[in-house]
């Protein structure tokens, strides 16, 4: 009998505490397989950023393991972590932190070229591609500061998406946007769940939103009370 | 890294106005090294060379270093015996079997040697009495150790042999006296000597105690006005290779036990104020440099701060802590090199600036300027301390910066 494929990525009793002793994160274990669409809802200070940031590898557990495609995490240096981060996964923040020296367009290359799988001509190629199917292609030129917040975020998902992550961790990506811009964003990380099989991992405090989501995992004080998947 | 490289001077060209204050820092620092390390080589590269073109490389002279061991002491090297008192025995002073001792000299490729007798004498024109070191030649050989003969402004070294008792003596000396060429006076030698003598030439070297104070006389003549005859008590050096001279020196003295200075020890109270020249010279750069590296450091700094940001969506995107530190390095690097480069065009500015600068004094060697060397290597070095002192500036903060931690700032901006 052979093994089950592991899953794209899992938490094992992943608790994540302060020096101080306050709790960020208790206990918490979950699967994540390819083209699921989660929202991860909870109220303020429930503890649902600092686990988005230990499933992305920023942050270390300071109990239980993060295993990314069945390998284990924890005994990874901070340089294998980072790299792990530049070719697997991809960050969409609250604010879009794209550099503003740079036009859309560089800040969407930005990652290619840290990883420099593509020459110089094709990133380009593959850049512009992204940013088209994010209907940001009149933009690619224009620097951050000339685009509107909602045209800001879709670059940001653009530079996410750079090398082709497996997957992607937002972190209220819509918590600066209006209603229209932030279903248009919704409504982009649902296709690539769906239609290239990213897995997606969205924070979010918006009840409605997260209905869009195919599971929804629901955090107070750290704790996971719930995690049901959409019909 | 070519990406690195990008964001470096993306992130500068943001505070453009400050990172162009801390540019001119380092551009300042590194000018002022390159015109005050060029003016002071200029000044004592001439100085050397002057020294090393009046003076013989070598001379050696009738004397010892050390008082002649006593009979007693030969006889008893390890016995305890104190000798007080003894008062040196009675020789003709001079160097012995010169000749020979030349002759050897004379055979080592690249050295040329003269001998002469110098001695004090009085001159006497009408009332005038001027008193004067008399250095007695052979021409042949002098010439080829001293630059006497272009020196001379009147006359002809041939004049010595073909005049009978022919003087040459210094500019000063001939106003002092007011004499002429041509003129005939009276030498007269602490040993009651007294000759008719006739000047046959006139020098001016820049130097005034030469110009004022010395003549110049065959080595027979002298012998004779100074009544030791046959006596040589200087031999005179000269070296192709100058560098050799303070070895050559050593062995001499070895061998024949004739006390033999170099240019450099008959020279080395001058070098000695040249050291510490170079030396406050070089701390006083090394300050301007030194304030520079805070001006880097401040930008730097500041750049870290403001970019705490980027430097967290950088580390989220996968960039390790060596990139991150690499980069603010990098920035630090820039700006050091903007300055160096910057500096090097001022430095140059500055030199050609100097060199313009005219004096109203008479300067030994008739100069009225600035005396410049220009050397590459003084650019090499300011450009090289510049790019160390910046980077060295900015590893300080480069290291916070890639310690900061994505998590707090992102946290923090939401």
């Amino acid at each position: 009998m052979t093994s089950p494929p592991p899953a794209l990525l899992e938490a094992q009793h992943i608790t994540r505490r302060l020096p101080e002793g306050v709790t960020l994160v208790a206990d918490a274990s979950l699967k994540v397989e390819r083209g699921e669409f989660i929202a991860i809802t909870g109220p303020s200070g429930s503890g649902k950023s600092s686990l988005l940031y230990l499933l992305g590898l920023l942050d270390r557990p300071t109990e239980g393991r993060v295993l990314l495609e069945g390998r284990d995490t924890a005994s990874l240096s901070a340089a294998e972590l980072a790299n792990l981060r530049l070719k697997r996964l991809g960050f969409v923040f609250q604010f879009h932190f794209l550099l503003p020296e740079f036009s859309t367009l560089d800040n969407v290359l930005i990652p290619m070229r840290r990883l420099g799988r593509l020459k110089d001509a094709a990133a380009r190629a593959q850049a512009m591609k992204l940013l088209e199917a994010l209907g940001m292609a009149e933009a690619a030129a224009k620097l951050p500061e000339q685009l509107s917040g909602g045209m800001r975020q879709r670059a940001a998902i653009a530079r996410a998406l750079a090398n082709d992550p497996a997957i992607i961790l937002a972190d209220e990506p819509t918590g600066n946007l209006d209603t229209r811009n932030a279903a248009a964003v919704f409504d982009i990380f649902a296709r690539l769940a769906s239609e290239e099989g990213r897995a997606i991992l969205v924070v979010t405090h918006d009840a409605e939103l997260a209905k869009r989501a195919n599971r929804r995992i629901h955090l107070v004080d750290g704790w996971i009370v719930s995690d049901t998947r959409a019909g | 890294m070519n990406l690195i490289f990008d964001l470096a001077r993306g992130m500068l060209s943001r505070r453009r106005r400050q990172t162009l204050v801390s540019v001119m820092g380092v551009a300042l620092g590194v000018a002022f090294f390159i015109a005050i390390a060029s003016l002071m080589r200029g000044f004592q590269t001439y100085f050397i060379e002057q020294v090393i073109d009046v003076q013989p490389h070598i001379i050696v002279k009738d004397e010892t270093r050390r008082p002649l061991p006593q009979a007693v002491e030969i006889a008893h090297p390890d016995g305890a015996v104190a000798l007080s008192g003894v008062k040196p025995t009675e020789r003709v002073r001079g160097i012995r079997a010169s000749s020979e001792k030349m002759a050897i000299l004379e055979a080592i490729p690249g050295v040329f040697s003269s001998p002469i007798l110098t001695g004090q004498a009085l001159l006497r024109y009408g009332s005038r009495d001027v008193s004067v070191s008399i250095t007695g030649i052979e021409p042949a050989r002098y010439r080829r150790v001293s630059n006497l003969e272009k020196d001379l402004i009147q006359g002809r070294m041939e004049d010595l042999r073909s005049t009978a008792n022919g003087l040459i003596i210094g500019i000063g000396l001939a106003q002092k006296l007011g004499v002429v060429l041509g003129d005939s006076i009276i030498a007269v030698s602490p040993r009651g000597v007294s000759l008719q003598m006739k000047i046959v030439g006139i020098f001016r070297t820049g130097i005034t105690t030469l110009d004022n104070q010395a003549g110049y006389t065959l080595l027979k003549v002298n012998q004779i006005l100074q009544d030791r005859p046959n006596v040589v008590n200087q031999i005179l050096l000269k070296l192709n290779d100058v560098t050799g001279a303070e070895a050559l020196a050593r062995q001499i003295e070895e061998r024949f036990g004739d006390r033999s200075e170099s240019w450099e020890e008959q020279n080395r109270n001058i070098l000695t104020v040249f050291v510490i020249q170079n030396a406050i010279m070089y701390s006083v750069t090394g300050a301007i440099l030194l304030v520079a590296a805070f001006g880097i450091y401040n930008i730097i700094s500041t750049v870290v701060f403001e970019k705490t940001r980027d430097i967290a969506i950088l580390k989220s995107l996968g960039f390790t802590e060596g990139d991150i530190q690499w980069l603010f390095l990098l920035q630090g690097m820039i700006a050091g090199l903007l300055g160096a480069v910057l500096g090097c065009v001022l430095g140059q500015l500055m030199i050609e600036g100097l060199a313009q600068i005219r004096f109203n004094t008479e300067t030994p060697a008739g100069n009225d300027r600035f005396l410049l060397v220009h050397d590459w290597r003084i650019f090499a070095i300011a450009s090289f301390f510049a790019l160390l002192s910046a980077s060295i500036a900015a590893v300080v903060p480069a290291r916070r910066a890639a310690r900061l931690d994505p998590v707090q700032t992102i946290r923090g901006a939401a």
